[in-house]
């Protein structure tokens, strides 16, 4: 029997492992979602983050190991006797269903009497502002609006958890923007825990208020967008969330004394003429600048230096708009960087 | 859109004119001689009379054989539908050993001559089953009718299984519904046009057969196929086949109909 004393989680997976034939998906894994808060899956395609969220959901029965809803060890539950509701990357609305039968589909199949499944399903409706819509047929809706009919059809049940599989995905990048806050503003109008998968590192960090990092199959680390971004605990971490400086133990201890790898955020490298020589508080590079790369609200440069080492340094475009780049191909330059901003992989 | 120049749409439009008047003048023809009132029909027609309808209509060994076409065809559908279905799902949706060897079993007997499956399951029943003192009758017909109607029913089914998005079947059961439930309102809804078109050509297949029928219908036992190619050889009666054969031509307006309003309603639906 497992232990299901009084779990301060969700949400709690203790040593799951998934194996499909002779390849393990997931592996070992532990992990707690606290009620109420919005907690991203993020890692590259096949990191086991989907395999995750669909042996919560019940659609994948975890080789060993417990999963525990509020306590409740689901393990083995189907689908349809657990509390929690998925949106799906594809949406999933039942084609040959108007969008309010879709909707009330949840309450059809519970049997809820018909006064209350309309009442409901107009609340439903009226939360995703798709009010209008409701006698059409999924095909009629755009890629947005069948977004907001999975996310109404799945929260209309009030289930404890919702599992969202990557729901932004097939979304271009404004409605994507546009749905992030819209659903942020959901999850807090509603207090629902939210598990939310994707492989955009931009969104787990504008949307969540926890972030588990996977790769291949295990957690890399978990934590605030502010903890994983500001201090990864792995090589993976740093470079899967946005750019990252890497270096390696070897050339670290060459630049600080320490022999420990360590990253830096592109945006706290200033780049500054070769001549200037950095403060004590300092580390900085010297090279040769081998790339500029203009994005619109920055300047990233690309600086080819000492020890083999590439520094990629972001400069904020805040002067006026007529000016250049301070810099040019080829310029010899020092890279600089305040030595406590750069954090120590350990 | 493709675009036509004017000499090639004016060669097409005429062969299409020209196959559309061998499918149809033959039929037309058999319309109109079943209005002939001489007893062997000649060209031109003579005299018109409904002689032949009133006789064809009073006719009871006509209207066995038709009721027993029916029951054949009915029975037959049942079964392809039962078993059809169930295989189609079982291959669709689970991997097993000899999963491809099945499919083929199942597909074979539509490839099959006629005369084949008919000696085959003749032999069966009188060399096997009789002597085994087990009489199948008219059940053995509808049972070599069914081989061959399984596999409209499998071939449309199995193709529209395959064609739906998987994650449909998880989200009813995420939403709280029961096996039955989600197959009752999620899945077969979305099949229901296959499962129909797979009856209405496992029936017209049976209803239409001949060869497999003269093997294994027993003895004094006509279908209409079977009778019809009785009178042809009896000169007498073969007006009343141009009776029949009217009213199977307008009959057979209704499948066509249905299916077309189904994929209609298919495509409204995508």
């Amino acid at each position: 029997m497992v232990d299901t004393a009084a779990t301060p989680y969700a949400v709690e997976l203790r040593g799951v492992t998934k194996r499909f034939g002779d390849t393990t998906a997931v592996a070992e894994l532990d992990l707690g979602v606290k009620p109420g808060e919005f907690f991203s899956m993020l890692g590259p395609s096949g990191s086991g983050k989907t395999t995750v969220l669909r042996m919560i959901a019940g659609f994948e029965e975890a080789t060993t190991g417990t999963i525990l809803l509020d306590g409740d060890d689901v393990t083995r539950a189907a689908p349809f006797d657990r509390a929690v509701n998925t949106v799906f990357q594809d949406y999933a609305l039942f084609p040959h269903m108007t969008i309010a039968q879709n909707v009330a589909y949840g309450l059809k199949v519970r049997k809820t009497p018909k006064a209350e499944t309309q009442q409901r399903v107009a609340a439903a409706l009226e939360q995703v502002r798709l009010a209008h819509v409701a006698d059409r047929l999924p095909h009629q809706l755009s890629g947005g609006q069948r977004q907001r009919i999975a996310l109404a059809r799945a929260l209309i049940l009030r289930p404890r958890v919702l599992l969202l599989d990557e729901p932004l995905g097939a979304l271009d990048k404004q409605l994507r923007e546009q749905m992030q806050i819209e659903l942020k503003q959901i999850q807090r109008d509603v207090g629902i825990t939210f598990v939310f998968v994707t492989h955009d590192q931009e969104e787990a960090l504008t949307l969540s208020d926890r972030i588990a990092v996977f790769n291949q199959g295990r957690v890399e680390q978990v934590g605030t967008p502010r903890e994983v971004y500001e201090f990864p605990q792995t090589s993976f971490v740093a470079g899967f969330l946005g750019i990252s400086n890497f270096i390696a133990p070897e050339v670290a201890e060459r630049l600080t004394g320490e022999s420990r790898a360590i990253t830096v955020r592109p945006e706290r490298v200033r780049v500054v003429p070769a001549e200037v020589s950095p403060a004590a508080h300092e580390t900085s590079v010297v090279g040769t600048i081998a790339e500029l790369v203009y994005t619109g609200p920055a300047t990233r440069y690309i600086v080819e230096g000492e020890h083999g080492l590439r520094i990629i340094a972001e400069r904020h475009n805040d002067h006026a708009p007529t000016d250049t780049a301070p810099w040019s191909r080829g310029d010899r330059v020092r890279a600089v960087w305040a030595t406590e901003h750069a954090a120590v992989v350990p | 859109m493709l675009r036509l120049t004017r000499g090639a749409r004016v060669v097409l439009g005429a062969i299409v004119g020209v196959v559309l008047v061998f499918m149809y003048v033959p039929l037309l023809l058999v319309i109109v001689n079943s209005f002939n009132a001489a007893r062997i029909p000649s060209w031109p027609i003579e005299e018109f009379s409904f002689r032949w309808w009133v006789a064809a209509f009073e006719n009871e060994a006509l209207w066995t054989a038709v009721g027993n076409s029916v029951i054949v065809g009915l029975g037959a559908m049942l079964i392809a539908l039962l078993l059809g279905t169930l295989a189609a799902f079982a291959l669709q949706r689970f991997d097993f050993f000899g999963k491809q060897t099945v499919n083929l079993l199942i597909v074979l007997p539509i490839a099959l001559p006629g005369v084949v499956t008919g000696v085959a399951f003749s032999n069966t029943y009188n060399n096997v089953l009789e002597p085994a003192g087990i009489q199948l009758g008219y059940f053995g017909m509808i049972v070599a009718h069914a081989t061959f109607c399984i596999v409209m029913v499998f071939n449309n089914v199995f193709a529209r299984l395959r064609r739906m998005n998987p994650s449909m079947q998880e989200a009813s059961a995420d939403l709280g519904a029961s096996l039955w439930q989600t197959f009752r309102l999620v899945t077969f809804p979305q099949f229901r046009t296959a499962f129909v078109a797979g009856a209405l050509l496992a029936f017209a297949l049976s209803f239409d057969e001949v060869v497999v029928t003269i093997f294994t219908a027993p003895a004094g036992v006509d279908t209409l196929p079977l009778w019809i190619f009785n009178q042809m050889s009896r000169p007498n009666e073969a007006t009343q086949v141009n009776v029949i054969a009217t009213v199977l031509i307008l009959l057979s307006f209704i499948p066509v109909y249905v299916s077309q309003r189904l994929s209609r309603a298919e495509e409204d639906e995508r």
